[in-house]
């Protein structure tokens, strides 16, 4: 690899192939992807269901391997890495945020972050509220999800996904369930977020009202991710 | 456990509800258990502080019922006293009597005739021990019949008139009956069927041609184990250690193995409770853990932490029931045989724990199953 770009890549995918289900239902998730995301690039992948966006995720965050092909991130190389360490190499190095946040019921906004923190072993004097603060939630902090709007569960999401200092994002649909406003909310804070921290943020998305936000966009279609398609 | 006490506080309702189940299985538990050393204590408490080793019946004697069914002879007294090992071997009555006291009162006890002066003489918490041939000393529960120290009771049919001269230190019962020890001579002339009525005198007693009882109780040396067997084959008895001899008293195997079959109920009932709300509570969790573990929280944390709640509540709402089953048993009716000792309970209030961490484990299992894949996409 020559150095083209300044920044460096915090993820590259090389000539992916993925297969999912079989017989009949054989499906090609992934048909020989090929992707680099530099540190503090803000990019969206649009398309249709099923296309492979998912799949998509879960290769770049670790969750499944290729069939073929090769995934690394921050520059390690993931495949032949174990199970367990695949989860440590994930909680140090990804964060994700899911659809509706995706928040542990359970714990108040506050408590969702330290629970990141103690799982990453990180420092016992670990304050979540500079965090909420930076996602505009830090008056939230003993809220529950159940007590929390759609778009504040997506902004204490977001503020989880950056706690162990991960420099890739990784968003699933954050918009799904948010109103317009809300929506362009959420996604310039995750522009935001990942220019000051320097995160490259891979953002799946069917909204494209939201694209205006992005550095880069990309388009998958029966798991072939083409060429930029034009900003709206 | 940072997590697992945060979901007790969310979904205390819902813990709360299970763990009211386990408390009242802990209660259940300390009853059952009282009850059973209650029942024990009135079926054998007689047998049990007696400090014989075994007890030899005549060969081929039926087991319910045995103590009062055999009948032994001095000669089958004489070879288990040659026998090794054998301490001292002693000639015992047992036969159930009515009586009725002066004032009417009526009176079941069980006649146990000891040599005076030998082992299986009782000791006495007040009164007099045993001597006198009209004397009896018996289990100090009969004093909530009435009974007192010279209190004469009368042998329903024959007449004979015993006195009250004395209390045995602890309980003594048999077959829910109290005890009442009196001398093997006096037990032998109304075991004979030739009691007058009165009180029995000297001259009845030397008349008597009587020298059969019930069983030989055997002590052994100190250390020794006995080889009953070689010993039967010898004296043509058939013997048994004290505990298995407990079986041979009546209703003892009966009462104590429904009890023991509804206590291993209960146990199967805590772990499947336990297991059904973890499993339900897992699978409710199911999308929330996917999560986790696609953050890369590893199995062995989220199994460890599911783990910790489940002990938590368990011995948190085990703990409850216990205090509540001992304040219940307190204030049992003396009419119940009830007795609470420390050992059983306490065997019954760990097994109610382990069983249920088990039943909280398998379910708790389906964790490390979860696939982290499952946090993409819609929630479900």
């Amino acid at each position: 690899m020559t150095l083209q770009t300044p920044a460096p890549t915090a993820l590259s995918i090389r000539n992916a192939m993925l297969e999912m289900g079989d017989g009949d239902s054989k499906v090609i998730a992934l048909d020989n992807v090929n992707l680099e995301v530099a540190a503090g690039e803000f990019l969206a992948i649009v398309g249709p269901s099923g296309s492979g966006k998912s799949s998509l995720l879960a290769v770049a965050g670790a969750l499944s391997a290729p069939d073929s092909g090769s995934v690394s991130v921050n520059g390690q190389e993931l495949a032949g890495l174990s199970q367990g360490k695949l989860a440590a190499f994930r909680l140090a190095n990804i964060g994700f945020v899911f659809q509706s946040g995706n928040l542990i019921p359970a714990l108040s906004a506050a408590d969702q972050l330290r629970l990141v923190n103690k799982l990453s072993g990180g420092p016992r004097s670990f304050d979540p509220l500079p965090l909420l603060e930076s996602v505009g939630m830090a008056h939230r902090a003993s809220n529950r999800p159940g007590q929390l709007s759609g778009g504040e569960r997506q902004r204490v999401g977001i503020a989880r996904a950056l706690v162990s200092g991960a420099k890739l994002l990784l968003v699933d649909e954050p918009t799904a369930s948010l109103d317009r406003a809300r929506s362009h909310e959420v996604v310039e804070l995750l522009a935001r977020e990942s220019r000051e921290h320097g995160v490259a943020t891979i953002m799946v998305t069917h909204d494209h009202e939201v694209l205006g936000a992005c550095d880069r966009v990309l388009e998958m279609v029966d798991g072939k991710l083409s060429a930029p398609v034009s900003v709206a | 456990m940072f997590l697992a006490l945060r979901e007790l506080r969310f979904a205390r309702g819902r813990f709360t509800l299970m763990g009211g189940v386990i408390a009242l299985i802990a209660v259940l538990m300390v009853m059952l258990s009282g009850l059973s050393s209650g029942l024990v204590n009135d079926g054998v408490s007689g047998l049990k502080s007696m400090p014989a080793t075994a007890f030899a019946f005549d060969e081929g004697t039926k087991t319910d019922n045995a103590f009062s069914r055999s009948v032994i002879d001095d000669q089958q007294l004489a070879e288990w006293r040659t026998i090794d090992g054998v301490a001292a071997a002693e000639k015992m009555g047992v036969s159930m009597a009515n009586t009725t006291a002066e004032d009417g009162t009526q009176l079941d006890v069980t006649l146990f005739g000891v040599e005076p002066g030998t082992f299986l003489d009782p000791a006495i918490s007040s009164g007099a021990g045993l001597g006198a041939i009209d004397g009896i000393v018996v289990s100090p529960t009969m004093k909530a019949e009435g009974v007192e120290l010279g209190t004469v009771v009368t042998l329903d049919r024959i007449d004979t008139k015993l006195t009250v001269i004395g209390f045995t230190e602890n309980q003594a019962t048999f077959g829910h009956v109290d005890v009442a020890y009196l001398p093997l001579h006096t037990w032998q002339l109304i075991a004979s069927g030739q009691a007058l009525p009165g009180a029995p005198t000297e001259a009845q007693l030397s008349a008597l041609d009587f020298s059969t009882a019930s069983v030989v109780a055997v002590q052994a040396n100190d250390g020794v184990k006995l080889d009953l067997a070689a010993a039967d084959a010898i004296a043509g008895t058939s013997s048994q250690l004290l505990k298995a001899a407990f079986n041979a008293s009546p209703g003892y195997e009966a009462e104590t193995m429904t009890l023991s079959m509804i206590q291993m109920f209960l146990y199967a009932i805590c772990a499947l409770v336990v297991g059904a709300f973890f499993t339900v509570w897992t699978i409710q969790r199911k999308h929330e853990i996917a999560v986790l573990r696609a953050m890369g929280a590893s199995a062995g944390y989220l199994l460890r932490d599911g783990l910790a709640q489940a002990a938590i509540v368990l011995i948190g709402f085990t703990a409850v029931g216990l205090a509540a089953g001992l304040g219940l048993g307190a204030i049992m009716p003396d009419a119940m045989p009830f007795a609470l000792e420390a050992a059983p309970i306490a065997t019954a209030t760990a097994l109610t724990i382990i069983l249920g961490l088990m039943g909280a484990a398998i379910a708790v299992i389906r964790i490390s199953k979860i696939d982290p894949l499952n946090a993409l996409g819609g929630q479900r």
